[in-house]
């Protein structure tokens, strides 16, 4: 029972993705198709066929990396909603950095466009991390105004000053092909950049689990007296976590310039940074499950596409999912393995028979 | 080009300011109304959305704007309900279930009008309030046309701000929703219900916002269109906290943000070789330099955002 229950609180984001897909097959009976067919086709196309898993990896690659920026500052207890802002500027940064620098070497050149995106990101969460250490500015509303501000303002730079000669509709020129990332599935349009996000959310784990930067920002998030005490500076590391989260949000930027659009485009990211937040609180913040949650979330996305094509059922039905997914992860966070009255039940059991266990034990000696 | 300072100019300057700010100052009443209780209000951004989506639902069924109007309060008090029951009663942090609200309600809206208005969502033209003149009263220069030749919803807007004041700082419910936010203990151990006072407040958050959102799709544009909130749910957040958690104040602050609104319009019809995007980041601007530019530390209710537990004292 209680090993059982145990298991059932870990897997809790499982649960909310069994309820919200139970509530969305009502969303689709009421769209007019089959519940079971539809998730079928979505399913099998997002990871059970090599094009479709292929465009599932290409949306997860962003996906990750917002997660990401999601993820870091929350342990400091900082949110971060400004991923999308980031993404736009990091973006905007690399591909600057890819268009107007002297010609390079290509790996060379994609290297610097990729450490110019994550520079980008970093210097907006910049923004609100020194609001936030310095003036006590609330950290959410900035960053979520700043978005606004990232989204137009990169609007501007590609209807005016970067637009290709000629554009029916704001997008940058071309970025030369030998700044294209290397395609990890041979033909396809997965891209590099998902590897490169794998491999900061496992170094990302490893450095929360056993490095003493993850203990500090834990300790920050946790107890900023307790930390200011043990000689912690709390305005270094929300300015580092926001900086360290912007940069992963602006690499998302960037990847999906270099990888994937070969262009920047006005408005391009589509709610990615937003997206990103469903990934992280889906993995419950930790940065090794956030790879499954954007693998999930991304082949939603791309699941979606192959559904609307194969049966007609609208995609936005994905984020009306993808909406319940966040409500029931929110949901579940209700249940406290302690606070809950299976959880005090539980240990009250276990105090019993410890007292019990002693008093066996006392009438014996 | 006419000049910016004529006459008229500043009658519809003030005018399209005050029509721009109603949203905010709906939403931004929710947001006092809600931390005032101790509960963070980030969801105002969905409250908004799934008040307009509400409106244009009821306005479209039933073909007039009142039932919109209803419809829009009902599923903006189910936002706030949602709020309610995980932020207040099982103790969720508020933040992560007012971020999960807005993006429930992004994609169940952006869903439910595709299903309900189907292929005609963007060419349809609800029935709407209309402006109308006061007698007399609207005659008069520049205040005549600003304040009272508005349509019913700016009236009402006007009507929830001196509500909502009066029942702050006038009632013994009011001075109790101030206690529960500074100091739940004591409001506890008075006797009052900390759940109950927050319950209603919450939910009655819900239904001031969502008049911010029927007010969008009622009296502005006349469709449902997804995500057309963008971003009026944080700005009103900011409003709040420069209006210092005062219905008086915050309206002041979203009059500002309306203002700054109104002009951006203006110059980018004046201006047309200006980028009009410079323009449309101007409110966003505007909205986090007031935050940085605020004389004085802020002072948030003492309890906002922390879950009440009762043993926990």
């Amino acid at each position: 029972m209680q090993r059982l229950y145990r298991i059932l609180f870990h897997l809790r984001s499982v649960l909310a993705i069994v309820a919200a897909l139970a509530v969305g097959s009502l969303l689709i009976i009421a769209a007019g198709s089959n519940p079971i067919e539809a998730y079928k086709t979505l399913f099998h196309g997002a990871f059970f066929d090599y094009w479709g898993f292929a465009a599932t990896l290409v949306k997860m690659s962003p996906l990750l990396l917002a997660g990401l920026a999601v993820v870091l500052p929350l342990r400091a207890g900082l949110f971060n909603i400004g991923a999308e802002g980031q993404i736009y500027i990091g973006a905007l940064f690399a591909t600057i950095a890819a268009l107007y620098l002297p010609v390079l070497p290509g790996p060379v050149h994609i290297l610097i466009c990729t450490l110019a995106g994550a520079l980008g990101g970093a210097l907006w969460a910049l923004i609100p991390a020194l609001l936030k250490a310095y003036q006590g500015i609330n950290e959410i509303i900035v960053t979520l105004l700043l978005n606004f501000v990232a989204l137009h303002f990169v609007s501007f730079m590609v209807s005016g000053p970067m637009i290709e000669p000629g554009a029916p509709y704001p997008y940058s020129p071309e970025i030369p092909d030998s700044l294209f990332l290397p395609h990890i599935l041979p033909c396809s349009d997965a891209h590099f950049g998902v590897l490169v996000g794998i491999v900061i959310a496992i170094g990302m784990y490893i450095v929360f689990r056993r490095g003493v930067s993850g203990f500090t920002l834990a300790t920050v998030g946790r107890n900023p007296e307790a930390a200011r005490y043990a000689g912690i500076s709390v305005k270094r590391h929300i300015i580092v976590s926001f900086m360290i989260a912007g940069a992963c949000a602006g690499l998302a930027g960037t990847f999906e310039v270099l990888g994937h659009r070969y262009r920047l485009f006005h408005a391009f990211s589509q709610g990615y940074g937003y997206d990103g937040i469903v990934v992280a609180f889906l993995a419950g913040l930790n940065p090794f499950l956030a790879i499954l949650s954007s693998m999930f979330i991304g082949g939603l996305r791309s699941g979606a596409n192959m559904m609307q094509r194969a049966m007609g059922i609208e995609t936005t039905v994905v984020e009306a999912i993808q909406g319940l997914v966040i409500l029931f992860v929110a949901m579940s966070l209700a249940f406290r393995y302690r606070a809950t009255a299976i959880g005090q039940a539980i240990t009250r059991r276990k105090e019993l028979e410890q007292a019990l266990d002693e008093q066996t034990r006392d009438k014996k000696t | 080009m006419e000049s910016l300072f004529s006459l008229q100019a500043i009658t519809e300057i003030l005018s399209t300011s005050l029509r721009l700010s109603v949203p905010l100052v709906f939403a931004a009443l929710a947001g006092v109304l809600s931390e005032r209780s101790g509960v963070f209000n980030i969801a105002l951004e969905g409250k908004i959305l799934a008040g307009a989506f509400g409106a244009a639902f009821g306005a479209f069924l039933m073909e007039d704007p009142y039932s919109g109007l209803v419809v829009g309060m009902l599923f903006g008090m189910m936002a706030g309900s949602i709020l309610a029951v995980l932020g207040v009663t099982f103790g969720v942090n508020q933040i992560v279930t007012g971020i999960a609200i807005n993006i429930f309600v992004l994609g169940i809206t952006a869903f439910l009008s595709r299903i309900v208005f189907g292929a005609q969502a963007n060419t349809l033209r609800l029935p709407g309030f209309k402006a109308f003149d006061f007698p007399g009263l609207s005659s008069i220069p520049v205040v005549g046309p600003v304040l009272f030749g508005q349509d019913l919803m700016v009236y009402l807007m006007f009507i929830c701000v001196g509500a909502v004041f009066l029942f702050l700082y006038r009632t013994p419910w009011g001075l109790a929703v101030r206690a529960v936010g500074e100091n739940p203990s004591a409001v506890d151990s008075a006797g009052l219900s900390v759940t109950k006072l927050r319950y209603g407040c919450v939910i009655a958050a819900g239904a001031l916002a969502a008049l911010g959102g029927c007010y969008l799709v009622l009296s502005q544009v006349f469709l449902f269109s997804e995500h057309m909130s963008a971003g009026k749910g944080f700005i009103a957040l900011a409003a709040v906290i420069l209006g210092r958690w005062n219905p008086v104040g915050a309206l002041c602050a979203c009059l500002l943000f309306g203002f700054f609104d109104a002009l951006q319009l203006r110059l980018q019809f004046n201006y047309q070789d200006v980028p009009h995007q410079f323009f449309l980041m101007l409110p966003y601007l505007i909205s986090i330099l007031a935050l940085v530019g605020l004389v004085g530390k802020p002072r948030p209710p003492a309890a906002v955002g922390r879950h009440y537990r009762r043993e926990a004292k």
